[in-house]
């Protein structure tokens, strides 16, 4: 099937064929870059413009490093720097920026939907760099990416997403590509960051972090913000961390060959014993290097590249 | 001024209990039972076969705009929106710029009203000045200066002791409070309901509990202080039930629903529009139901629009920054009609009482009956009409409305204000 898609804004919308290109182009990719090659030509001659509006590094960085390997020129556009602070709308930037005579958007912004909106009012293909709490497309595709490496196919297999879900647009990605994808998903954590109401995206709510984590075999931690605690969400990191952090005892827990997972950035002590971050079952600087190969085939793809046949990691 | 002869329309008058095809006669700005074969000869005569000719309607809530903010709405081009939309009378919202908690600011919009506009407009004063919600507005100098009621709309007064004693004083003066239901600490960064639709969309919800605990603290304010509080624009369904429970013991409360909560949930915010966006947040189908089931069995006691303009370029936004609110005046009556009368069956006349008599109640205006003696103050429309909704063609200033370029059945043909036809035929007079 052709890819038809010109812009990646959510991961909801798409089908499970669609998921599946994305990875097998971006196998492909990873493939290449780890046979020494740094540079394909696909994107030569285009601009990709990274609009970030709220601070990131780690994406910034990938989706920086995705286009300068397909040869696009890249310019970086931070909320600090720009005319957004003198109170210029989105609409007004991003119609600028078109102006400019870029080929692509990338967009990282604090409110949900925003992505959608510039996809409604550009010419121009736009991909979601994370949208308030709403989704983060490319970190849900390289986060399966990565278990897929690891387990193969994730068709039934039992998968512990634990932190705070509520206000997490990694969270909402990784759901709806692994329900695609058919694997078995238990969200865990405090009932008030883990509301019940998830449970109607076809996962699992559980607030008992021992019968989550028995024999699960990927567990992916989500980053506590201290802000949540000033809301009243819980009553103190400690207490979240006595409650629900990932220490080696609750790591023993999980399936003999889990993997540990984190989107970054890692509180360490808080929702992740330092140690286990940097284990042996840890494969967030995994999830990293696979960023990039992903981020280079969604920026691929929606610039009218054709996706890989092959099935390398299926 | 000629008199008005108003023949083979079906008169609705819910107050008299009127409803046959028959005349309807205005003298001298004033509902007569017949006029004279002299006055007959000289009546300006409008044939309304076909049409319902019924009480003007009236909004009790509104915003206008002005003063401040008049790149939104203005007194005259708001008055306009309301004559478009069949109503004669309309009650504006005191979150003006400055907010209207000062007898001068009350003088300044009645002067407005004066000038320019074609229907009827009461204003309402604030409860606390500033509408910070820390101390209380200056009511028995409002009341004076002609407010028909105090409301912080928009800002909920949080502290119960002022909400007390704001009730206690505007008691003594028989002016209504009127309150915009929200616990502010349970809604920090809201922008819509909280639900499955929030989960989806990753936007900040808005729990009808925070609506539920205030509507109860007020009932309960109520009982003590035997003042008469009106609940603004109610979206959830505990609060009909909390409403339901104190009407039947006796509790001097009121409330209002609007169109767009009877006809809409959150499942319309699937593309983030912010045409969808206002304050309360539509809910979801179970709270819809419940509101539609209030105002069936009187729990709620009217509909009113929340009539709130905003620009194009204000509402063109980000959904989280796009501010709350909609138009409702040019599109409430063919709204209610859809989902009232053709949807749940109500009967034709008591959605008009709960647009016309019972809305004038709540704030004791002369207004909303076709009795010999009222203003005549007329709204002639055909139910059945279909017509397609233009909002950027409307007669408000802005265009912020859900159901622009939706085709809508049920359209006002004329308006008229004390025997003076102000609109008709899809122009202002």
């Amino acid at each position: 099937m052709p890819w038809t898609r010109k812009h990646l804004i959510t991961l909801e919308e798409l089908s499970l064929t669609e998921i599946e290109q994305i990875h097998t182009t971006a196998a492909a990719f990873k493939k290449v870059l780890l046979s020494g090659v740094r540079k394909l030509p696909a994107l030569r001659g285009k601009t990709v413009v990274n609009l970030f509006l709220e601070p990131s590094t780690r994406t910034r960085m990938a989706f920086d490093m995705a286009a300068k390997r397909l040869s696009a020129d890249v310019i970086s556009f931070d909320a600090a720097s720009s005319s957004t602070t003198k109170g210029e709308t989105l609409r007004d930037t991003a119609q600028n920026i078109e102006a400019l005579n870029a080929d692509m958007i990338v967009i990282r912004h604090a409110a949900s939907g925003s992505p959608l909106y510039l996809s409604k009012i550009l010419g121009i293909p736009v991909i979601n760099a994370g949208d308030g709490a709403h989704e983060h497309p490319t970190q849900g595709l390289l986060d399966t990416f990565t278990m897929k490496e690891h387990l193969g196919p994730l068709k039934g297999h039992k998968i512990v997403i634990l932190g705070d879900i509520l206000f997490s647009r990694v969270a909402r990605s990784n759901i709806y590509a692994l329900t695609k994808m058919g694997a078995d998903v238990t969200l865990v954590g405090p009932s008030t960051l883990v509301p019940h109401g998830f449970t109607e995206l076809g996962v699992k709510v559980s607030h008992d972090l021992k019968s989550a984590l028995a024999d699960a075999e990927v567990v992916m931690l989500l980053r506590i913000q201290h802000e949540r605690q000033a809301s009243s969400h819980f009553p103190s990191l400690g207490e979240y961390t006595s409650m629900f952090g990932l220490n080696k005892t609750r790591a023993s827990w999980l399936n003999p060959k889990a993997i540990i997972m984190h989107p970054g950035p890692i509180n360490r002590g808080v929702e992740i014993d330092s140690e286990l971050a940097d284990g042996e079952r840890s494969v967030i600087l995994e999830q990293v290097t696979n960023g990039i190969a992903v981020r280079m085939a969604a920026l691929y793809l929606c610039s009218g590249g054709q996706p890989e046949n092959a099935t390398a990691t299926d | 001024m000629p008199s008005l002869w108003i023949s083979n329309a079906r008169v609705i008058d819910p107050a008299s209990g009127r409803d046959e095809v028959g005349n309807l006669y205005i003298d001298d700005g004033k509902i007569v039972s017949s006029l004279s074969a002299a006055a007959k000869k000289r009546a300006k005569k409008i044939d309304a076969r076909g049409l319902i000719a019924c009480p003007g309607l009236v909004d009790i809530h509104v915003h206008f705009r002005e003063p401040g903010q008049t790149h939104k709405e203005t007194i005259a081009t708001g008055s306009q929106a309301a004559a478009a939309g069949g109503f004669t009378s309309v009650v504006c919202m005191p979150n003006t710029s400055p907010v209207a908690d000062t007898a001068g600011t009350i003088q300044y919009i009645n002067d407005a009203i004066r000038r320019d506009a074609v229907v009827k407009i009461y204003p309402t004063g604030c409860i606390t000045v500033g509408m910070k919600g820390q101390a209380l507005a200056p009511i028995g100098s409002l009341k004076r200066a002609g407010v028909v009621a105090i409301t912080d709309d928009g800002e909920c007064v949080q502290n119960n002791e002022l909400m007390r004693r704001a009730a206690e004083y505007a008691k003594m003066f028989d002016l209504p409070v009127m309150d915009h239901c929200q616990d502010a600490s349970m809604t920090q960064g809201a922008v819509m309901n909280e639900g499955i639709m929030s989960i989806r969309l990753g936007l900040r919800g808005w729990p009808n509990a925070a609506e539920d605990v205030i509507v109860s603290r007020n009932v309960i304010l109520s009982t003590y202080t035997g003042a008469h509080i009106h609940m603004q624009h109610v979206s959830s369904k505990n609060s009909v039930e909390i409403l339901r429970r104190a009407k039947s013991r006796g509790v001097n409360v009121t409330a209002e629903a609007t169109p767009h909560h009877i006809a809409l949930t959150d499942a319309k915010l699937a593309n983030y529009d912010p045409n969808f966006k206002m304050n309360p947040p539509l809910r979801t189908e179970a709270d819809r139901q419940e509101i539609i089931a209030g105002l069936r069995d009187g729990t709620l006691d009217c509909i009113s629009t929340d009539h709130a303009p905003h620009t194009d370029y204000e509402k063109d936004k980000e959904f989280d920054f796009a501010p709350n609110g909609i138009l409702g005046l040019e599109t409430s009556l063919a709204i209610t009609l859809q989902v009232l009368v053709r949807e749940n069956k109500f009967k034709l006349a008591y959605v008009i009482d709960l647009m016309t008599r019972k809305p004038a109640d709540i704030v004791k205006l002369e207004a909303g009956t076709l009795t010999e003696g009222a203003a005549g103050d007329v709204c002639l429309f055909d139910p059945d009409e279909e017509w397609v909704y233009n909002s950027k063609k409307g007669f408000s200033k802005s265009s912020n409305s859900p159901w622009h370029g939706e085709t809508l059945k049920g359209l006002v043909k004329t308006t008229i204000v004390d025997g003076r036809i102000v609109y008709v035929g899809g122009k202002i007079k």
